[in-house]
């Protein structure tokens, strides 16, 4: 039995979603995607450049509305708007540079009437957990990459998301620190229980933290292969030396080569 | 010694040296003292005058006069900036004449402002407003570019109503170009005024310059003078200061 | 890109090119309105309407006087200009490559540029007298720094790597300012000049308006006084197409310098 928990209702349901962009040109960008993906689920999404990754991601958020078909959070449909209880982490660095590290992380809660007292244990709590405790007083701009992105991350958690989407977070990363983030992101998962979606395009951080893994085709892009991975729920990035971790990744790129190379000969 | 400290000494002796060289060649006469006055009598000028109280009433006139243009200024700049971004076609109407704008020079319509608003606070307002006004609207357009579309798309997913959006992202992140446009302003406000006050009017400090200089009375002209740049020196330098403050923080280290 | 997507572009361009021509046209009719307005409703004493400007306008580009005013401006402009940019140019360059002296002078070049320099104005009518040299001393006064700035920032912003390369390939340094550095800064510099021209001329009409007997600056303040509105209301006219044509055209040289250096 996979590690997934197999609940009666899927957490989030995509129905035949497809997304055109009116352009001109016109671009066909996603689908048609059927995907549901169990609470408590870690989902990761591999694809070649362009083939509508992140267009995925933003619909899944209620960032963008399909063209066709439905998009299902929870049970209630989506509709152009962001629904309470998803947590994002954007690809590109969205630190505030004007706030500090505390602040960012406290900005999700500005807008709850929680008490203060809950709002500062919540923050410290985040702070803390994604390692950013000695930098709580610096900005942005004083922080690498890596840790500007811990505190996008950070402040997510603030919100206990039940959904928590990452779109390639951790591009912008040496391999080293994409690694331990990897880790980082496990023990994250494992702690608040949410459901994650993750898209990357290093085949090897979908193969080690996923509980399932999506290959995309190139654009527009549908679901060409879902391989369930059934690693354990405490795993870490030690599994690399696992010999099925090979195997997951072989399966994963021989899915994924024909749809590179169809990329990048229509670039070419 | 750190690098800024030797360049603000340097700085401060260039100054001085300057000031230094002018005092002595206007006490030995390599200066003819009815064109410059040597710098130690344009500071007792300055300080009899401003002390004696009789600038009172033209230092209130001009500054307050400053003071309105500046403010009209940034809220018209700003409004007309904000509204001009959200319309692509706005925009591609308005670029071109904001980047012609300043080249051409604004007091030539002085008199024409005089005669449709007579003589008096009106025309030297809207002649500051008008010096000052585009600069903040340039800013304001440069500014709300600068916002990161990621940063957008954050507030959408923290669902933050419009004016939350406006308030909490879009001015923080927007305030750098729009402080260094209400720099700007302050700075052509108070040359338009002045401006405005030494060509062609009856009060203001600008006018008591050119009062003193068309009655040959070259002391109260330097200390009129001097009086002036310092305000307008000490002005821009707390505004400038105050930027490098906000920068700093936003920057490495 | 494919043929379709290709045309699509341009198409757009096409489409987007025609708003824009339609919408300058609405913007000269509502400003000439506008003109038409104020002339009307202050009944020809502030000024003169924009049918009965241009008529006196040919009139007057016929007569001698006004070439011989304007040929004074000229030559003040061209004197004032030319030290501008020049001296502008070097100064910025020297404080752009030398970081220490640069450093110092800015805040001070920079804060010349925000006092009111019409304060000024005496003592250069004291120092230079009336007459030529005073108008190209007020050109000079205006243009100079912003051209200084301008070409200091364009150094200093200069990516590192190139002077390096400089380095590496031996360049004598004045090769390498004129080899490297000047291209390189062109844009910008460009853009120095741009601000620097309109600067200058307002410093010459300036001077020209205070203490002098000739030059388009002298014939605004002239007609002025004996409540020649028309002539006040062309001569203002001709000012200002001059400048936006020149600004237009420096703005187009840049760009397309701009457009060759990326």
């Amino acid at each position: 039995m996979s590690a997934a928990a197999v609940s009666e209702q899927s957490h989030v349901a995509l129905n035949g979603v497809v997304r055109h962009y009116d352009g001109p040109p016109a671009v066909h960008a996603l689908g048609p995607i059927d995907l549901e993906i169990g609470r408590g689920e870690f989902f990761s999404v591999v694809g070649p450049s362009g083939c509508g990754k992140s267009t995925l991601l933003d619909v899944l958020c209620g960032l963008a509305r399909p063209t066709s078909g439905s998009v299902r959070f929870e049970g209630k449909e989506l509709h152009g708007e962001v629904p309470d209880g998803i947590g994002v982490v954007f690809q590109e660095d969205s630190s505030m540079p004007w706030l500090s590290v505390r602040q960012n992380v406290a900005f999700g809660l500005r807008t709850s009437s929680l008490p203060e007292r809950e709002v500062a244990e919540r923050v410290d709590h985040a702070v803390s957990f994604m390692g950013l405790a000695q930098f709580a007083g610096h900005y942005p701009a004083q922080l690498s990459g890596g840790m500007r992105q811990r505190v996008c991350i950070a402040r997510t958690l603030v919100l206990r998301p039940r959904l928590i989407l990452l779109d390639e977070p951790f591009g912008a990363l040496d391999q080293q620190t994409r690694l331990l983030m990897g880790d980082e992101l496990l023990r994250l998962w494992r702690e608040t229980g949410a459901t994650v979606l993750l898209i990357t395009h290093a085949l090897d951080e979908a193969a080690m933290l996923s509980d399932r893994v999506g290959v995309m085709s190139a654009r527009p892009g549908r679901f060409i292969d879902m391989v369930e991975t059934g690693w354990p729920r405490d795993r870490d990035s030690r599994i690399v030396s696992d010999p099925k971790f090979g195997t997951l990744t072989a399966r994963l790129w021989s899915s994924l080569r024909e749809e590179s190379l169809k990329t990048m000969g229509r670039a070419a | 010694m750190t690098r800024r400290r030797a360049v603000l000494l340097v700085r401060i002796a260039v100054l001085a040296g300057l000031v230094a060289s002018l005092e002595i060649c206007c006490r030995t006469g390599i200066i003819d003292p009815l064109t410059i006055i040597p710098p130690s009598d344009m500071v007792a000028s300055m300080i009899d005058r401003v002390g004696s109280g009789e600038l009172d009433e033209s230092i209130v006139n001009t500054f307050s006069t400053i003071v309105l243009a500046f403010v009209l200024a940034v809220g018209c700049g700003t409004l007309a900036g904000a509204l001009v971004h959200r319309s692509s076609r706005l925009r591609d109407v308005a670029d071109p004449l904001l980047a012609s704008y300043y080249s051409v020079p604004t007091f030539i319509f002085y008199p024409l402002l005089v005669a449709l608003l007579g003589l008096g606070k009106a025309p030297l307002v809207v002649l500051g407003v008008l010096s000052a006004a585009p600069a903040v609207m340039i800013s304001t357009l440069s500014g709300l570019d600068s916002v990161s579309p990621v940063l957008l798309k954050l507030a959408r997913v923290h669902r933050l109503s419009p004016v939350r959006t406006l308030w909490w992202i879009v001015l923080p992140a927007a305030l750098p170009r729009l402080f260094s446009g209400f720099k700007l302003a302050l700075s052509y406000a108070l040359i338009g005024v002045i401006a405005g006050e030494f060509i062609l009017s009856g009060t203001g400090l600008g006018y008591a310059i050119s009062f003193a200089y068309q009655s040959f009375d070259n002391r109260a002209m330097y200390g009129l003078m001097l009086f002036v740049l310092l305000v307008a020196v000490i002005a821009n330098g707390i505004l400038y200061v105050w930027e490098g403050r906000l920068a700093r923080r936003r920057s490495a280290g | 890109m494919s043929d379709v997507a290709l045309e699509n572009a341009q198409s757009r361009h096409g489409s987007r090119g025609r708003v824009r021509a339609f919408d300058a046209a609405v913007v000269a009719l509502l400003i000439l309105a506008l003109w038409q307005a104020i002339g009307s409703w202050t009944k020809g004493v502030a000024v003169s309407p924009p049918l009965q400007t241009l008529v006196y306008l040919f009139d007057l580009l016929r007569t001698w006087m006004f070439w011989d005013h304007a040929a004074a401006t000229l030559a003040a402009f061209l004197v004032a200009f030319s030290l501008s940019a020049l001296i502008g140019l070097a100064l910025g360059l020297i404080f752009g490559v030398q970081r220490f002296t640069g450093e110092v002078a800015e805040p001070i070049l920079a804060g010349f540029y925000t006092i009111p320099k019409v304060t000024l104005y005496p003592v250069v009518l004291l120092v230079f007298g009336l007459g030529m040299s005073a108008k190209i001393a007020f050109g000079v006064m205006h243009g100079l720094v912003p051209m200084t700035l301008f070409t200091l920032g364009a150094v200093r912003s200069l990516p590192p790597v190139l002077i390096r390369t400089a380095k590496v390939l031996r360049l004598s340094p004045g090769r390498t300012m004129l080899w490297v550095l000047v291209p390189a800064c062109l844009p910008d510099i460009v853009n120095g000049l741009r601000i620097s021209f309109s600067l200058s001329l307002l410093g010459v009409l300036i001077g020209e308006m205070f203490s002098s007997q000739r030059g388009l600056g002298f014939l605004l303040v002239n007609g002025m006084a004996q409540h020649n509105v028309p002539l006040s209301t062309a001569v203002v006219t001709v000012i200002v197409v001059v400048s936006i044509a020149a600004n237009s055209l420096m703005l187009r040289l840049g760009g397309r310098i701009a457009h060759r250096s990326n």
